[in-house]
């Protein structure tokens, strides 16, 4: 028996060996392991042996029987493994197809611009102030120490609703009425961005309807040099750490001292070239002192308080940082214009 | 104002300096210097030559051979130009000499005659075509007599001079003068300037024997000063103050005019003179003009005036516009031989009217607009008069005739050195402080750490503390202060809850896949009108108009972003951009007053607007054109980003698709609506099918709740059901789901539907809706039995209350 026993083991690896497919190994395991396969019939002819051999024997045939169903389950797995590497082998495809689009959209330039500011002075504690956009002449000029009459009014010619509303000229009525709001000794830490409308006709240059962004602080014993580092710290983050700015006197009706700020040009470095028309530098915002009638009229005393404030336009520095030549790019809306900046 | 670099030069000392260094320096100290630019492109070798003899060229009709005196020799030259003759006093480029556009002059031979040099034209010198006087512009330029020969012809006609640009706020007027530069000039380089002594010879004769003044309205004409000046030549100024002018941008015409002109830029004071003998009478009287009195003014224009004017009268009729520009009728002529000359003091405001009013901008008036140095009026005067005895031959009459209420006293202002230092942060020392004040000229009394101040009135511009703050600190040099932070108490600066809520839309309407734009707020007035939200039409009287529009493109403030957001997607379209989805939050302006008088509300609305493909560039698969359910599909999916549930009520409004339009409510709130622009308007903007969304954001943010408490994961299973019900076509599928959730309430947590099938083996008029229904207990996990009796019940009612009939 134990010779049977054998012969059927070499009979059956070999046909393990040669099935082909699955169903042949199947076939292997009904004819060798199923009930009614030779082995089974080996099994049953035990009775006749004796006491002594029939462990052995029985010992034999499960050994037998566990080699061949190793043998089928090895075999299995290998022609699986086989079929599965041939049908993914077909579901191959080219890679280079482009894939199926999403559609995403993004924000206009001038949003990336005012959130990465607001963003920024959030960060030196800052809130972000709102107002109206059709003013009262109380809050655009007379509030901002521009009395009915006064010459620097020329300098912003409005567009007027009525005689006591306009559309307001600059976003600094938010400034005012911030300050307003509060008892004249809180602390006033703020920016404002938002819309302004003036009297220009449109052009490269000119928009009716541009965006502004101001800021204010008021504060016992705020000092001059103290507006010069924030800015300092705005101009580096905006425009990079190679940037130097430079302040220069100017003038404003609602600050004194006054200053306008340059920052070293990037094209040349300082040096000078058409970009900063020769000068090494580039205009980029405006800013000074908080006048103390600005200061009085809010309800703080100019002598116990005093603040810095500054104004800038996101368009003038999206078209610096940008190189965008025309502001109108802004408001027409081209698909190809608002794409290009979705990065931004 | 334009400044000569060489008449700054008579004045102060600048030659430690380029152009290019001063301009930096008077940048950095206060006055912003626009450009730096030449008179003219240099020349060299041109020197003055006098024509001793100009003859016809022997082989050539229509050039000349002159003899010309250069001074060290005689050159014969070649001359082509129609003007030359003997005697006169020439340009001349002599051999090796260079023009302009490296132009290199050689002595050579025209038409067999030798030529040693050139005699030039202003254009060859380099002068701008449009700055050469018309006499000369078809030929050479021609001298006044008193040169000489060998004399640096450049120099004469100050082409080696530069001009510095200065941009002055409107604060800075002291510069609008060639004295004010100065003293700003000597502050800012630590030099020295004063400004010179007037030298008059006054004739015995009495100007009060000629001429009275007489001021009717002395706020408006604090100080009106009449010198006589007898014996008059009018005729050309001299070449050196020409120049100045031409420098300066104003064109010179007699020496009369120039020299009042040449004083005005000088001083900083405009002046006139007036014709005595045309004059009319012996009596000058300055009032306020007659409503409808009319002049004719040295343009020839004639003009109405209104008691807002204050006008130079004889006593009978005006003869100038105060301030702002003179009469024809006592102008000055070529054969004026007495001269009135006005220096007045006319007060900002009413100069500021006048020349508002008549759209009259000259020299003149910006100066008085600004308010001029009340101690210069005078001295303008007597300046100018010692020009007209030097360059007009004229006889100064004895004394100005005046009125004379004006305010000559100096401000006095206050400053300590501690303060400055607090409000500047720095630390200045007392010395450098009043260092600084002398470098400005300001006169001061120093008590221990104070500085009393007499502010000099040429300096109108500093009124108090601060003023003198600045100039201290302009001095000192921004340059030189410190960079610090704010020492004061710190706050957590951040967005408001409505700011986050805006960044969240737009996050989201961008992830949805729109792009944002930005539209203009002035509309036309039909576009302001036009595509606005029901609830917004109810509270809205109509839009709020502009009093005084630039044009009508802009002249209305808009109700709804969708009409300039229409018109943006159709800009683009124009241009082959035909796959658009857009959209604004922004504001729209809502008045309930037919006439406006207080401030309109400002609405935040979220508004979009999309057309042509949904999905640009597709591959192996439809096309998707965007309809109806994509945009719908976005303002559900803001719905659930903000946890507020929308529905939608078919609606028609004007200008929207009738059948495919839906006003949207949030809760028992109208919050916008949604659907397709009406094909009409869809034409007029040249769209093809286009559909808008637009709602009220800041509502929107007023339901928002932040949600506080964390909702428990369902622990139970769900189960999910579908039915397919046959109901007849214009049953809603929104109200049949709303019977579902009612009737399946409190097991069935979400019905979708998932399809809609008509046609084929379905009765004419009906549809079949398909729904998927989600049972949930979130405390255990639901039997078969419940759910199938809830399901029974759901059946029933829809049955009942739309007749529908489970799809076989």
């Amino acid at each position: 028996m134990k010779e049977r026993l054998e012969q059927l083991k070499q009979e059956a690896l070999q046909k393990v060996e040669q099935a082909e497919n699955v169903q042949g190994l199947k076939d292997v395991r009904v004819e060798y392991l199923g009930k009614k396969g030779p082995i089974t019939e080996v099994l049953r002819g035990m009775g006749k042996l004796s006491k002594e051999e029939r462990p052995v024997i029985g010992q034999l045939a499960n050994d037998v029987r566990e080699q061949i169903a190793e043998a089928i389950e090895t075999k299995q797995t290998r022609l699986e493994d086989e079929a599965l590497e041939k049908q993914l082998e077909e579901e191959s495809i080219d890679v280079t197809l482009p894939g199926r689009p999403v559609q995403v959209g993004g924000p206009h330039l001038l949003t990336s611009i005012v959130e990465e500011i607001e963003d920024l002075f959030i960060g030196m504690g800052f809130e972000i102030k709102e107002g109206p956009e059709v003013e009262t002449d109380y809050y655009n000029f007379e509030a901002l120490n521009l009395p009915k009459g006064h010459p620097a009014r020329d300098m912003q010619d409005s567009f007027y609703i009525t005689e006591e509303l306009l559309l307001r000229t600059h976003t600094s009525p938010v400034q005012a009425r911030t300050m307003g709001q509060k008892d004249g000794s809180e602390v006033v830490k703020m920016i404002c961005p938002g819309k302004v409308y003036r009297r220009d006709t449109d052009d490269a240059t000119h928009s009716h309807q541009f965006t502004q962004l101001e800021g204010l602080l008021v504060d016992k014993d705020v000092r001059m040099s103290d507006l010069k580092g924030v800015l300092n710290a705005f101009a580096k983050q905006m425009f990079g750490d190679d940037r130097d700015i430079r302040l220069r006197p100017s003038f404003f009706p609602f600050t004194e001292p006054s200053v306008e700020m340059d920052i070293s040009c990037k094209v040349c470095g300082g040096e000078g070239c058409s970009v900063c028309k020769q000068t090494g530098w580039i205009e980029i915002l405006g800013g000074g002192m908080v006048h103390p009638n600005v200061l009085e009229m809010a309800g703080y005393d100019p002598k116990e308080y005093s603040g810095f404030a500054f104004g800038m336009g996101p368009e003038r520095i999206a078209m610096l940082k940008y190189g965008v030549d025309d502001i109108r790019n802004f408001y027409t809306n081209d698909a190809r214009f608002l794409k290009q900046y979705h990065k931004a | 104002m334009l400044v000569s670099l060489n008449w700054l030069k008579d004045y102060i000392d600048v030659s430690d300096y380029t152009p290019e260094e001063l301009a930096e320096i008077i940048t950095k100290t206060g006055i912003e210097v626009e450009s730096v630019e030449p008179v003219a492109e240099a020349a060299q070798g041109v020197v003055v030559g006098y024509v001793k003899s100009c003859e016809q060229h022997p082989n050539a009709d229509k050039l000349s051979l002159c003899q010309v005196d250069v001074g060290e020799e005689t050159l014969q030259i070649v001359c082509g130009a129609p003007n030359i003759a003997q005697g006169q006093k020439v340009a001349v480029a002599t051999p090796g000499a260079v023009l302009p556009g490296n132009f290199k002059i050689k002595k050579t031979k025209l038409r067999g005659e030798a030529s040693n040099g050139m005699i030039c034209s202003l254009q060859e010198l380099g002068v701008n075509e449009k700055e050469v006087p018309e006499e000369y512009k078809e030929g050479i330029f021609v001298f006044p007599d008193d040169v000489e020969a060998g004399e640096d012809a450049i120099s004469l006609l100050n082409l080696d001079d530069k001009i510095i640009e200065l941009g002055l706020t409107p604060n800075r007027s002291d510069a609008l003068s060639m004295a004010g530069v100065a003293y700003e000039v000597a502050a800012a380089i630590d030099g020295s300037y004063t400004l010179a002594e007037e030298n008059v010879k006054e004739s015995e004769e009495a100007a009060s024997d000629y001429i009275s003044v007489n001021v009717e309205d002395e706020k408006a004409n604090p100080y009106y000063g009449a010198f006589v000046i007898k014996d008059i030549e009018v005729r050309p100024a001299p070449l050196w103050m020409r120049n100045r002018l031409t420098a300066a941008g104003i064109r010179p015409i007699n020496n009369v005019v120039d020299i009042t002109n040449y004083v005005l830029l000088e001083y900083g004071q405009p002046l006139h003179a007036f014709d005595y003998d045309r004059f009319g009478t012996k009596t000058i009287v300055t009032r306020r003009a007659n409503d409808g009195e009319v002049i004719t003014t040295l343009d020839d224009q004639e003009r109405t005036l209104t008691q807002d004017h204050l006008v130079i009268t004889n006593g009978e009729e005006a003869h100038a516009i105060a301030g702002v520009m003179g009469g024809a009728k006592s102008e000055v002529q070529d054969d004026t031989t007495t001269l009135i000359l006005e220096a007045a003091y006319f007060a900002p405001s009413i100069v500021r009217q006048s020349s508002k009013d008549h759209g009259l901008r000259s020299e003149s008036s910006t100066r008085f607009e600004k308010g001029v140095d009340p101690n210069r009026v005078e001295r303008a005067g007597k300046r100018a008069c010692e020009l007209l005895q030097k360059y007009a031959n004229g006889t100064v009459l004895g004394d100005v005739v005046s009125f004379d209420e004006l305010d000559r006293s100096e401000k006095q202002v206050t400053i300590e050195t501690s303060l400055i230092n607090k409000r500047l942060g720095t630390d200045i020392s007392h010395e450098e402080i009043g260092q600084i004040l002398r470098r400005l000229q300001f006169t001061f009394v120093q008590d221990g750490e104070a500085f009393h101040i007499s502010v000099p009135t040429r300096r109108g511009d500093i009124e108090r503390f601060e003023d003198m703050l600045e100039e201290v600190a302009r001095i000192y040099g921004y340059d030189n202060l410190p960079f610090t932070l704010p020492a004061g108490a710190n706050q957590a600066g951040g967005l408001s809850l409505n700011q986050q809520l805006k960044r969240k839309m737009k996050t989201y309407f961008e992830g949805a896949g729109l792009n944002e734009t930005i539209t203009y707020s002035l509309t036309k007035e039909p576009w302001a009108k036009m595509l606005v939200s029901p609830e917004v039409q109810r509270e809205a009287a109509s839009p709020v108009g502009l009093a005084m529009p630039m044009s009508e493109e802009h002249s209305h403030l808009r109700l709804s972003i969708l009409p300039e957001l229409l018109q943006s997607l159709s800009y683009n379209v124009a241009r082959k951009q035909n796959d658009l989805a857009y959209y604004e939050i922004g504001t729209v302006f809502i008045s309930d007053e037919e006439k406006v008088r207080t401030q309109p509300k400002e609405v935040l609305r979220a508004s979009g607007a999309l057309t042509g493909e949904w999905l640009a560039h597709p591959w192996q698969q439809e096309k998707k054109m965007v309809d109806f359910f994509v945009v719908k599909g976005i303002v559900e999916g803001l719905s659930e980003q903000l946890d507020i549930s929308f529905t939608y009520e078919k609606s028609r409004l004007p200008q929207m698709h009738p059948g495919r339009t839906a006003i949207i409510k949030a809760g028992d709130k109208e919050v916008g609506f949604i659907g397709q622009v009406h094909p009409k308007l869809q034409k007029e903007f040249g769209l093809k099918e286009t559909y808008v969304f637009d709602l009220n954001a800041e509502e929107l943010m007023e339901q928002y709740t932040k949600e506080e408490a964390f909702q428990a994961i369902p622990r139970y299973p769900s189960v999910s059901r579908d039915i397919a019900l046959v109901v007849d076509e214009d049953v809603a599928a929104g109200a049949i789901a709303e019977t579902i959730s009612e009737a399946g309430a409190p097991l069935v947590k979400d019905v979708r539907v998932f399809d809609l099938y008509q046609g084929e083996h379905l009765e004419d008029g009906k549809k079949s809706l398909a729904f998927n229904l989600l049972y949930l207990d979130p405390m255990r996990t639901l039997k078969d039995q419940e759910v199938e009796e809830a399901h029974n019940h759901i059946l029933q009612s829809v049955k009942d209350q739309h007749a529908a009939e489970l799809r076989s």
